[in-house]
């Protein structure tokens, strides 16, 4: 059995982590019969519905609310075998999928949650799954504490993926998150293994990713064009190579997932000056160079 | 005494203490420690020392946090309310009866200060909140204890780090039922000491006890001339009814005591009393600033450890009166003259000229410095937890000869000055109690009387006497040397 690895997927909130996650450990499983357990670290939990086919998935942290304490869960009741083609007994890989889950909106400490959840699934045994090839966890947009940081935490997730677009919030956070990986790589031995850009068809896109990339001194390891069969797909709760394996899309994602299975591009990041990143975005003009007699003055009426 | 001088010699021990630091650290210590010298006018401090800050990293600190400070002194002994530790079940459970606040009541009926209340916070309490288990513990108490007359609410830790919001929990209750619920920020990780943890509590009674709740707390007593508020003292082993007893010999009506064996009832009314007697300034005097300040009642200090500061004080709060009770002062102080010189008759010869070490909080490392000296006793080194410049300042009065002042003491230090200054009689917290016993010496542990007490007043000074002898004079001293090493003496 090869050795398992941990990748994890970052990105700024709303660019589709959890959408092109799910859609490329699809295509590991189904077309490189990879076996995966997912491990959502989103309050949203949203990291498995399309490989369940639900809408969410009973997270870890409310079964455990429910139960009195986390001790009394099993691991069974928190993980879940994905549905259809994702089945253990279906052909091909298999995926597990986990959602650790949080409190709602503006009480408690979601990061905390997530140390719990992980901790669970450790104790329980749920990386010594047999045959685990992949363990990969989705985590929201920020690593805004330590507790979002835990995935890339030792003996955790090894490989970072950080999905992002050709616009400037996207490429800030990108630069943000490769701070937090390089403030982890000596202590944990975390790597940064690749920008995924999932195409917003902004100018220049593929070119600004690249520029990006290589700034960080990483790959753009894919650039996933922007199609509305995501989305079909999505409505039905469900990943594009499965509902349309023959597909544009899902070859796409089968190109993706081979060139993370076959990645051997892990590095320390080198995250960008602030003044840096803005040379670079103006040089491809997502941003103007401000007249400093103009700043902090309002429009004219 | 050798040629040089006690100063000089005291000077050297700090000096000496202060080589086993790194750089860093021996700059930062030394400003906390001095000697304090009654005479010279230029120590802007006692002895100099910087207080009131961080301890050092690394170091075994004495010292408490601002749930101590809150729960463990200021709020705690309020008897008559039920004081939640909200959080994690240990800062309740080891904090629970262990500074001997007595008081008068029926545990668990109409009174509640030795049981712990917790929320018990559990992994899910952490991740989801804690607000709404906190709800389900207001309406507990009030089904289980009908008879208490408010709740308060003290923050631990993780309160603070997850942004639970206890003061809209708490008003949303107080509101429902029209009980006193009072919610305290005094997570432990706020502030450098317990210090902190005072003023916070001393801050929510401003804010929540003054306008309690008439239809709950009862009809207001009907004011009168002599009437007077003990504020800090906290009835440890009885201290406050020891102090008491004085007051009301001398003709003053005491309507309030805060906090030891007190009401919220009777802590609602102090803001019409005429004269505020505070004890432990370091942990009560904000809200005597406020009262002052507020509805103009004076305070004044005092101090009821030992016959010479207790006559001083009785003579100062009766100047605040009129004649009559004045007269009653000196009748008060003539009654327990005869007493007293027996007390000091019999055990001043036993103690005479013993040499005393301090480490304590709040008030003691200066307020017992007398009832020591009415023994014949000397201090020689003294230090607080976790006091500020104000009550440095005032131990520059207590003190009659050049005298070690060590701030924010740690376990290295304190052990390092006891083998240079060699004292007779060390009197320190419970932490340290251990350590110098080993070290074959006597020792009083002065946070809670070493399950003695009380201190306060002529009574108090009865009893203290008594421990002190019964400390440094009892023959299991003359057992200290191992039968072998005796033989090999001999």
């Amino acid at each position: 059995m090869a050795e398992l690895r941990q990748i994890a997927f970052y990105g700024k909130g709303g660019i589709g982590k959890s959408t092109t996650s799910q859609n490329t450990l699809a295509s590991m499983a189904h077309y490189f019969d990879k076996n995966i357990m997912i491990v959502g670290c989103d309050p949203k939990a949203d990291s498995t519905r399309l490989i369940l086919h639900e809408k969410a998935q009973s997270t870890i942290l409310q079964l455990a609310a429910e139960m009195g304490t986390v001790e009394d869960l099993e691991l069974e009741d928190a993980m879940k075998p994905g549905a259809g083609m994702f089945a253990p007994d279906a052909p091909g890989g298999w995926i597990n999928c986990t959602e650790s889950g949080g409190p709602e909106p503006g009480v408690g400490c979601a990061g905390r949650g997530v140390i719990t959840a992980i901790n669970f699934l450790e104790e329980e045994g749920a990386y010594e799954e047999d045959g685990l090839d992949f363990v990969s966890y989705d985590v929201l947009g920020d690593v805004v504490c330590g507790g979002f940081a835990m995935p890339i935490r030792e003996g955790k997730a090894q490989e970072i993926y950080i999905v992002m677009s050709g616009e400037m919030m996207a490429m800030y956070a990108a630069n943000n998150i490769s701070k937090g990986i390089l403030k982890y790589a000596n202590t944990g031995g975390v790597r940064l293994a690749g920008l995924v850009c999932n195409a917003r068809m902004t100018d220049r896109e593929y070119d600004l990713a690249w520029a990006l990339a290589r700034e960080l001194g990483t790959q753009m390891i894919h650039f996933v064009p922007r199609n509305n069969i995501v989305q079909h797909a999505e409505l039905r709760r469900m990943t594009v190579v499965e509902y349309s394996p023959q597909s544009d899309q899902a070859l796409e994602y089968k190109e993706l997932a081979r060139k993370i299975i076959e990645n051997d591009m892990k590095i320390i990041p080198t995250p960008l000056e602030m003044d840096d990143l803005e040379d670079l975005l103006m040089e491809f003009g997502l941003e103007e160079e401000a007249d400093e007699d103009n700043v902090g003055k309002a429009a004219e009426a | 005494m050798g040629p040089e001088s006690l100063e000089a010699k005291q000077q050297a021990a700090i000096e000496e203490v202060l080589k086993a630091y790194p750089a860093k650290a021996a700059k930062n210590r030394k400003k906390h420690l001095g000697v304090g010298a009654p005479e010279d006018e230029s120590q802007k401090t006692c002895g100099n020392v910087r207080s009131n800050k961080k301890t050092v990293p690394g170091v075994m600190s004495q010292r408490g946090c601002a749930y101590a400070g809150s729960k463990g002194v200021v709020w705690g002994p309020v008897k008559d309310m039920v004081h939640i530790s909200h959080g994690p079940i240990g800062c309740g459970q080891y904090s629970r009866a262990g500074r001997r606040n007595y008081y008068i009541g029926t545990t668990g009926v109409d009174t509640f200060v030795t049981m712990n209340f917790s929320t018990d916070f559990q992994e899910k309490d952490i991740v989801f909140g804690g607000d709404k288990k906190l709800d389900v513990a207001f309406h507990e108490i009030d089904d289980l204890f009908p008879l208490n007359n408010g709740i308060t609410v003290q923050s631990e830790c993780p309160i603070g780090l997850i942004g639970d919001d206890i003061n809209a929990t708490s008003k949303m209750y107080a509101k429902k039922t029209g009980n006193t619920i009072v919610p305290v920020n005094c997570e432990g990780f706020r502030g450098v000491s317990q210090s902190l943890g005072h003023h916070i509590a001393n801050d929510t009674i401003r804010d929540y006890v003054f306008d309690g709740n008439a239809e709950i707390l009862g009809a207001p007593i009907e004011p009168t001339e002599y009437d007077v508020a003990i504020i800090g003292d906290y009835n440890i082993g009885g201290d406050a009814w020891s102090s008491r007893i004085l007051l009301e010999e001398m003709g003053l009506r005491v309507t309030a005591q805060w906090s030891g064996d007190a009401t919220i009832k009777e802590m609602a009314q102090t803001p019409k009393v005429k004269l505020n007697l505070l004890h432990c300034y370091r942990s009560m005097n904000y809200i005597s600033r406020h009262m002052e300040k507020e509805y103009g009642i004076p305070w004044v200090e005092y101090n009821f450890f030992g016959p010479t500061q207790t006559i001083k004080s009785l003579r100062k709060i009766a100047a605040f009166f009129d004649e009559t009770i004045q007269q009653k002062a000196e009748e008060v102080i003539a009654k327990y003259q005869p007493m007293i010189d027996g007390v000091i008759a019999k055990y001043r010869p036993r103690l005479e000229g013993k040499q005393v070490m301090l480490f304590v909080g709040g008030l003691r490392p200066r307020h017992v410095i007398g009832a020591y000296e009415d023994l014949g006793m000397e201090v020689i080194g003294t230090g607080y937890e976790f006091a500020h410049d104000d009550d440095y300042k005032r131990t520059k009065d207590e003190i009659f000869r050049s005298t070690v002042i060590y701030d924010d003491v740690n376990e290295y230090e304190l052990e390092a000055f006891v083998k240079k200054l060699q004292p007779d009689l060390v009197a320190s917290g419970i932490k340290e109690k251990y350590v110098f016993q080993k070290m074959g010496l006597p020792y009083r542990q002065m946070h809670s009387w070493d399950y003695s007490g009380p201190y306060h007043g002529y009574d108090g000074f009865a009893i203290f006497a008594a421990d002190m002898d019964l400390a440094l004079n009892s023959p299991v001293w003359g057992h200290s040397t191992a039968p072998w090493d005796k033989e090999e003496e001999a």
